[in-house]
């Protein structure tokens, strides 16, 4: 075939783009494929495709949603993992001469996609899928405001995720760090796909998670059950609110930002150029304008997690509920004003330094409050160290200390010393990890038999948490102290050898989590295993507060038989002490959303589209966006999108329910 | 939330609604679709914000000055208000449940949006024939992408308005596709403020800059 003929087919992909030349690469490849053939195979033998994608990827059920995001989150946090355990090999190897056994080019992949993959497909999702299962429960309703809404913003998420797993075997991935700076980023310098990978992999999962806070910040103020009032909500939900508050009001600076940004790669725009008048440093300001909310967004809802596990297992009441729902409002605000800590490197002069200097000290005021609360919450309670517990306490400890190294980079002259150095790194990963990461554990630990009816197995937990916890300090202490003797970031090779023991210990740290990680699997498939041993037939295995714990376990698709009313801030508390009686008739039909295909139907088109235009295929870009069109007015044509669960239906799930109760006394 | 939770005469606590009825179909739609606009209303806040840092810098290229005509711009402004003020007529209507004159409307508020798109790309054909092209300097990179902005979602109006005169052919003024009006209603309008900025931030400052 011409060559036209091939580049008009395929645009810039050839046969070339394919890593075949690197050996870690099709090693990789070779497992992967192996692995999802393996998987596909079992799936078609146990003929369960059907099953798949008519109770789960079709549902509009925010539990069964929730619950795919959690899985999404936990396979993506393998491949960061995978990610973060090379480069810590490459650097404790990296010394005396040796450069280590990742070439640049791929090392600088290896480091950009650990970021990115962390943030926005792990973190992001374990947080909205806990947001997604919980909330609707906490406030006593049936679904979320918009429930195929839901399920197109989980299967965005999910086509986000594709196209950056797809740049590791076609073609490659950005080489320019998780945030993509130009002029690095810009076509003259990043003339491959690999931005372009980054670009459009978080446009097409950044519009599912806009869409997500839309969703949940309406499912909250309106379908909250009577009686709980604002001040009556939960902590959880609170802290998602304030969230979802959070996306929406940053997530569409990314959008922005990111846009600019491909119109200077695609169309030769001058936005963030070097000539014409193009400001690198616009790019900046913009991206960490969504960028320190977005830490904001995914550590205020593991404070919620944190909450509710302290009070449900110190047996209290949570100390200081107003302070700590107004500390959540105040760190929700202090978020948009602190953006330019990021780089007072960049010299705005010592007023504006200063200005977001002070800003950034201040939040850590609120934090101290909550910080404060969940101890006096502890006082005097009768503490049961279950897992969520444990990893509460581990996160209130290494979150702490995280703050306090987040306050001495918050002093503009220190961090002229320690800006982009070790310190940094130690830094973030210890708020992330000691509170987000510790914070989904604890709310995945808590909500387990929830959302499945079985508790998980204590043992390989513990086991985990403690590979995860000492893992971490030996793998970040060591940084602090790198970056104080100023060791920058993402270097490749070293030449002081005095530097190399720590990376070693580093390393070593590294292979802990590593087992961490392992041990967690294991905790999962032992718990499956042993589901009739840890089973939990009361529906509130914990002894718990909050209105999820008065349903099933599962809940039934319908959540509650009848809708609950509130009198109360920890309303199943209230009713478990006045003698609520669980309503054993009159039970009626349940008006409910119906499933539809349509969600993953428009995700497929639109990472179609995503992949069309990073390779330049112009002719896919354009025929996945107008089926995209399509598809999306034809769902409109579509108003029957509900049904009634029949009363016997629901009579016959309560009686169900009504015998494993009474088996349990 | 106007349910009565007082306790019943035994003295004892409601802990749930025996006799319920399910939330109304679209209740969320309208706070919800004012919570999208306000993030749409960001991406432009955005665009603006990029062009007040970069919308000076010309690169010794044209300045507004030398590109832009205000009484063109004056009847592209007045195609877009008439267009509000028309597409209000049509809510008017639905209101009295009349489906010719709100199609009438309607269509008459999508021939007036036409008009403002046909304007809007003549300007732009205009000025990229005289070598003023987004890629000539920030400050055009800028304003054609606000202004451009601003003009794709006319256009993504335009193709929503089609859809629902349809809807509203097919299945006449149901509940469902009032709600739907209604969203294109705060839509239209947002644009129109949004215009409005566009109007004065970038065309008369930029002549008097």
């Amino acid at each position: 075939m011409s060559p036209d003929l091939l580049k008009l087919i395929f645009g810039r992909l050839t046969i070339e783009s394919l890593p075949l030349h690197e050996p870690i690469v099709v090693g990789t490849f070779a497992v992967v494929a192996t692995g999802g053939l393996v998987m596909l195979a079992g799936l078609t033998y146990f003929r369960l495709w059907g099953y798949l994608w008519s109770e789960w990827f079709t549902s509009v059920d925010h539990k069964r949603i929730g619950i795919m995001y959690m899985i999404l989150g936990i396979v993506m946090l393998l491949r960061g993992f995978a990610d973060a355990l090379m480069m810590r090999l490459q650097q404790a190897l990296a010394f005396g001469g040796s450069e280590g056994y990742l070439n640049s080019h791929h090392y600088d992949q290896v480091f950009t996609a650990h970021g990115v993959i962390m943030i926005f497909f792990v973190a992001m999702p374990l947080v909205t899928g806990l947001m997604n299962f919980v909330v609707p429960l906490q406030i006593g309703a049936r679904d979320v405001s918009f429930p195929f809404l839901n399920n197109f913003s989980f299967w965005m998420t999910v086509g986000g995720a594709v196209l950056v797993m797809a740049s590791l075997f076609i073609g490659e991935f950005a080489r320019t760090g998780w945030l993509a700076y130009p002029p690095l980023s810009n076509i003259g310098y990043s003339p491959d796909v690999g931005v372009d990978y980054y670009i459009w992999g978080l446009q097409v999962a950044g519009v599912g998670t806009t869409l997500s806070g839309i969703n949940l910040i309406c499912t909250i103020v309106k379908l909250r059950c009577p009686g709980m009032t604002m001040m009556r909500m939960p902590v959880f939900t609170w802290t998602a609110l304030c969230t979802n508050v959070l996306i929406v009001a940053s997530f569409p600076v990314l959008t922005v930002v990111l846009a600019l940004l491909s119109l200077d790669r695609y169309v030769g725009t001058n936005f963030f150029t070097n000539d014409f008048g193009g400001s690198p440093m616009m790019y900046v300001n913009l991206i960490w304008i969504w960028g320190h909310p977005e830490v904001y967004i995914l550590v205020l809802p593991a404070f919620g997690i944190f909450s509710e596990v302290t009070s449900t297992f110190s047996g209290k009441r949570l100390f200081g509920y107003t302070s700590m729902v107004y500390a959540t409002v105040v760190i929700t605000i202090l978020s948009y004003l602190v953006w330019l800590h990021h780089f007072f490197t960049m010299g705005s002069g010592a007023s504006v330094n200063s200005f977001f200097g002070i800003t950034t000290m201040i939040i850590s005021i609120p934090t101290g409050a909550k910080m404060f609360n969940w101890l006096f919450t502890m006082y005097r309670g009768r503490i049961r160290f279950e897992l969520p517990m444990m990893w509460t306490i581990a996160f209130m400890l290494t979150f702490v200390l995280g703050g306090m190294t987040g306050v001495l980079l918050a002093v503009p002259p220190a961090d002229f010393v320690l800006h982009n150095s070790l310190f940094l790194i130690a830094h973030f990963h210890n708020v992330i990890i000691g509170g987000v990461v510790f914070g989904a554990f604890a709310g995945i630990g808590y909500w387990f038999p929830k959302a499945f009816g079985f508790k998980l197995d204590p043992f390989w937990g513990k086991l985990s948490f403690w590979f995860w916890v000492t893992g971490f300090y030996l793998a970040f202490m060591p940084l602090y102290v790198l970056g104080l003797m100023g060791v920058t970031r993402r270097l490749r090779v070293f030449d002081d050898p005095s530097l190399q023991i720590w990376f070693i210990v580093a390393g070593i740290g590294a292979f802990l989590v590593f087992l961490g990680i392992l041990s967690m699997l294991m905790q999962f498939a032992v718990s499956f295993l042993r589901r009739e041993q840890l089973k939990d037939v009361t529906g509130d295995p914990w002894d718990a507060r909050t209105l999820e714990w008065a349903t099933s376990s599962p809940p039934p698709d319908y959540n509650f038989a009848f809708t609950p009313v509130v009198h109360d801030n920890d309303a199943w508390w209230d009713m478990k002490k006045r003698g609520y009686q669980r309503p054993l008739t009159g039970f009626k039909p349940i008006h409910m959303p119906s499933s539809t295909g349509t969600g993953i139907i428009l995700a497929g088109f639109a990472t179609a589209m995503g992949f069309g235009l990073i390779w330049y295929i112009w002719w896919l870009a354009a025929a996945s966006f107008i089926a995209m069109l399509a598809v999306g007015i034809g769902h409109t044509f579509n108003y029957h999108r509900d049904f009634d669960i029949p009363a016997d239906d629901v009579i016959r799930a309560e009686d169900a329910r009504t015998k494993l109760l009474a088996g349990a006394k | 939330m106007t349910v009565a939770v007082n306790p019943t005469q035994t003295g004892e606590p409601v802990f749930y609604l025996a006799d319920e009825h399910p939330h109304p179909e679209g209740y969320s739609t309208s706070l919800g679709f004012w919570i999208y606009l306000m993030s749409d209303c960001l991406i432009f806040a955005i665009l603006f914000a990029t062009f007040g840092v970069l919308g000076g810098n010309y690169a010794a290229g044209p300045a507004p000055k030398d590109l832009f005509e205000l009484p063109l711009v004056a009847v592209n402004t007045s195609m877009l208000l008439l267009s509000s003020i028309t597409y209000g007529f049509a809510m008017l209507t639905m209101q009295q449940n009349k489906i010719g004159q709100t199609q009438m409307w309607l269509a008459i508020t999508g021939l007036f949006g036409a008009a403002f798109i046909g304007i809007e790309l003549s300007e732009f054909a205009h000025m990229i024939h005289e070598g003023a092209t987004p890629q000539r300097s920030a400050f055009l990179s800028a304003f054609f992408t606000l202004v451009g902005t601003h003009g794709l979602h006319v256009s993504c109006g335009l193709i929503w308005l089609v859809t629902l005169m349809v809807q509203v052919w097919k299945f006449g003024l149901i509940e469902a596709n009032r709600r739907r009006l209604m969203c294109l209603s705060m839509f239209w309008h947002f644009l129109d403020v949004v215009w409005i900025g566009v109007f004065t931030f970038v065309y008369l400052l930029g002549v008097l800059r």
